[in-house]
């Protein structure tokens, strides 16, 4: 009962000088979320502990769901609704998994401070480690999911494009940075219009199908909108480009031949090079970082107000 | 010489919603945001305290306590001013705030521990002091959602003790557990204190203040109006809950109660003892009245109301001293709040009331928990 940590016997001119006040600047705000970062990883991992904890199978859940529903869309997609797309499974998988970590973050995130108001009325930490933890734990079943799809392209006896698997670090990363930044916009203004929960709800359905990953988005969308010129308006929707790209590695076949009557060749991938792969998603990361920036200025003047509306 | 805290010229607006507008049908209906006020909860509150300090903050509920603490702490942002921070700070808002529930003791130690600023590796080396403070052994496995709420205490003020902070923040949570473990919370803040920390402590208890500090800051309404040496700012504290005795609802002022009073000129009984005293009541008209009296505790709950077929009075205009005799006062030591009312003895509308007339301070010892003494035995037949 003795020992006293190392940070108590500095003399009072050496401790760090910590200020609240009403306005935090940009890097002030990065510091402080910086200084939290092993408060985040234990709030990743007790999130995701306490998602499955009383449940028999545990953290399996995180890998049986995700391909329970795509057995579902590819009963009612490919085989129900015959889009005639071979390895449909492996298309479907690579958009999905993409889906399931948006709706890992948006959804849980839009709640997140109203659902943990005992502390945020309580204690002193960077309010946006709320919604970052909702992010890891999204990333944590991301990865489990890559483990299952491994082993659905092993049964399907599929690889994905070697050559081109660096692109899914750029591709996530565009992805985090701007639904990340999504969630955190959303989970400051719940506090305040407690509708916003509901309204996420329906709208993630619409956005689902926004998103080339139950139809192919050379086959069903570039032929009608090319022609106007409007493409550009479906790139609006900041997960197209990840799908795509993730599509592009894993299912890798530009041209297929139809498992329907005739054999149809059809083109299910864009004919894009690398390069416009890489720039599409770079194009994503630089939105997403002034994304970032605003919603960071925008939390910052909300979460002020947190305690109190709470 | 630099101080722990500095607190700035900070002052906090509330804006009070009249009718919460938190759904957007509602926001949409009514774009102007609805009926509200602002509420000044602190103006332009400053103090300091410096390293090795243990400073007090006393004031009546709603005198803005809590929210100057949360400020401190961070929770709230202040609407203008700062304050600056020199080193750890832990605070004691509430114990176990940061614990999820499913999780065990032992995977809560480490995350409320990172919650308070701590890293993975010094949690690890308090962890077993952590453990074997809070006294719940082999219970440190098993979810917090099981423990007892005492069990759940006693791990909270572990934890946030045992971070050896810079600076310690505590709000009246000084009062948990059995008093076994009550002791070894002072003991543990006293040995704080010898190590040099600063101490930042709300109470509603002036005696308790008077032990732990060494200086005490008053805010009423908001403002800082006594910071200084723990007994003059007690003075202070004491004539600011007597001035409320000029506080009359205002609804039909018929009659005022001026002012309460005791003979000695002292608000001291010992425990169990009789209190009298005397009300200055200036009346507008001539009638009964009956005499309600009510005693809160330190925390501000009712004990006692009186009921109003007791005593009845006659009230002629003017000004006029009212006896007022409670034969027994069976409340554990500390300190309590008398208000008085005065009711029409026909209609029973209230004519005269006043919160806090009185601060009345219960002496003695005892080492019973709750409010007041059972007289209780126990023996084989």
């Amino acid at each position: 009962m003795s020992e006293v940590t190392p940070s108590s016997r500095r003399p009072i001119e050496d401790r760090p000088v910590r200020v609240v006040s009403a306005r935090l600047s940009f890097l002030q705000q990065i510091r402080s979320i910086w200084r939290s970062r092993e408060l985040l990883n234990y709030m990743v991992v007790s999130d995701v502990k306490v998602k499955y904890k009383e449940s028999a199978l545990g953290i399996v859940w995180s890998m049986v769901a995700p391909a329970l529903t795509l057995v579902i869309y590819y009963l009612v997609f490919g085989a129900l609704l015959k889009n005639g797309i071979p390895h449909f499974v492996i298309f479907l998988f690579s958009g999905l998994i993409v889906w399931n970590f948006v709706t890992n973050v948006v959804i849980p995130s839009t709640s997140v401070v109203v659902d943990r108001q005992a502390i945020v009325k309580k204690v002193a930490f960077p309010r946006e480690i709320l919604a970052l933890s909702t992010v890891g734990a999204g990333l944590v079943y991301f990865v489990m999911q890559l483990v299952v799809f491994a082993i659905f392209m092993a049964i399907f006896r599929t690889a994905p494009q070697w050559s081109l698997l660096w692109l899914v670090p750029v591709a996530l990363l565009g992805l985090v940075i701007i639904i990340g930044s999504i969630g955190l916009l959303l989970s400051a203004l719940n506090v305040f219009l407690r509708d916003i929960k509901h309204l996420v709800e329906v709208f993630m359905q619409l956005w689902f199908y926004l998103t080339p990953i139950v139809y192919s988005y050379s086959r069903q969308v570039e032929p009608s909108l090319v022609h106007h010129g409007l493409s550009w308006l479906y790139f609006l929707n900041p997960v197209a480009p990840a799908v795509l790209t993730f599509q592009r590695i894993f299912y890798v076949h530009e041209y297929v031949q139809a498992t329907t009557p005739g054999h149809a060749v059809l083109q299910v991938i864009p004919h894009w090079s690398t390069m416009h792969y890489l720039e599409m998603n770079l194009a994503v990361i630089g939105v997403g970082l002034v994304i970032f920036a605003v919603t960071m200025k925008i939390f910052g003047r909300l979460q002020g107000n947190f305690a109190q509306e709470l | 010489m630099l101080n722990a805290i500095e607190v700035d010229e900070v002052s906090k607006t509330f804006r009070i919603h009249h009718e919460r507008h938190s759904s957007l049908k509602e926001r949409l209906l009514r774009p102007g945001g609805g009926s509200h006020s602002d509420f000044e909860a602190l103006r332009a509150v400053s103090f300091n305290v410096g390293p090795a300090e243990t400073v007090g903050i006393l004031g009546r509920n709603g005198s803005g306590k809590s929210t100057i603490l949360k400020t401190i702490c961070g929770v709230l942002q202040p609407s203008s001013g700062e304050v600056r921070l020199r080193g750890t700070l832990a605070a004691l808002l509430e114990l176990g705030a940061g614990f999820q529930p499913e999780l065990s003791g032992r995977d809560n130690i480490y995350l409320s521990g990172s919650m308070l600023g701590l890293s993975k590796r010094t949690i690890r080396g308090l962890f077993d002091e952590i453990v074997e403070f809070s006294e719940l052994g082999d219970f440190i496995d098993t979810p917090v959602k099981f423990y007892s709420s005492g069990m759940y205490v006693r791990l909270g003020f572990a934890v946030a003790v045992n971070v050896d902070p810079d600076i310690l923040v505590v709000d009246e949570v000084l009062a948990v557990g059995d008093e076994k473990f009550q002791a070894k919370c002072m003991a543990r803040i006293s040995r704080l204190q010898n190590d040099g920390r600063s101490i930042l402590l709300v109470s509603h208890s002036a005696a308790q203040v008077q032990t732990l500090c060494s200086r005490a800051v008053v805010l009423d309404h908001g403002s800082v109006i006594a910071d200084g040496a723990v007994g003059t700012s007690i003075d202070a504290f004491r004539s600011v809950l007597h001035a409320d005795t000029r506080e009359v609802d205002s609804a039909s002022p018929r009659a005022r109660v001026e002012a309460v009073t005791t003979e000695s000129g002292r608000f001291d009984v010992v425990m169990g003892g009789a209190w009298r005293g005397i009300a200055r009541v200036h009346s507008e008209f001539a009638g009964d009245v009956r005499v309600v009296a009510a005693i809160r505790s330190p925390r501000n709950e009712l004990l006692s109301a009186t009921p109003i077929s007791q005593g009845l009075v006659s009230l002629r205009p003017g000004v006029q001293d009212l006896s007022l005799q409670i034969a027994r006062l069976p409340f554990l030591p500390g300190t309590y709040t008398l208000s008085i009312s005065l009711r029409d003895a026909d209609s029973g509308d209230s004519v005269a009331h006043v919160e806090q007339a009185a601060i009345i301070e219960i002496t003695g010892e005892s080492s019973s928990d709750g409010v007041f003494e059972l007289d209780f035995d126990a023996k084989i037949l």
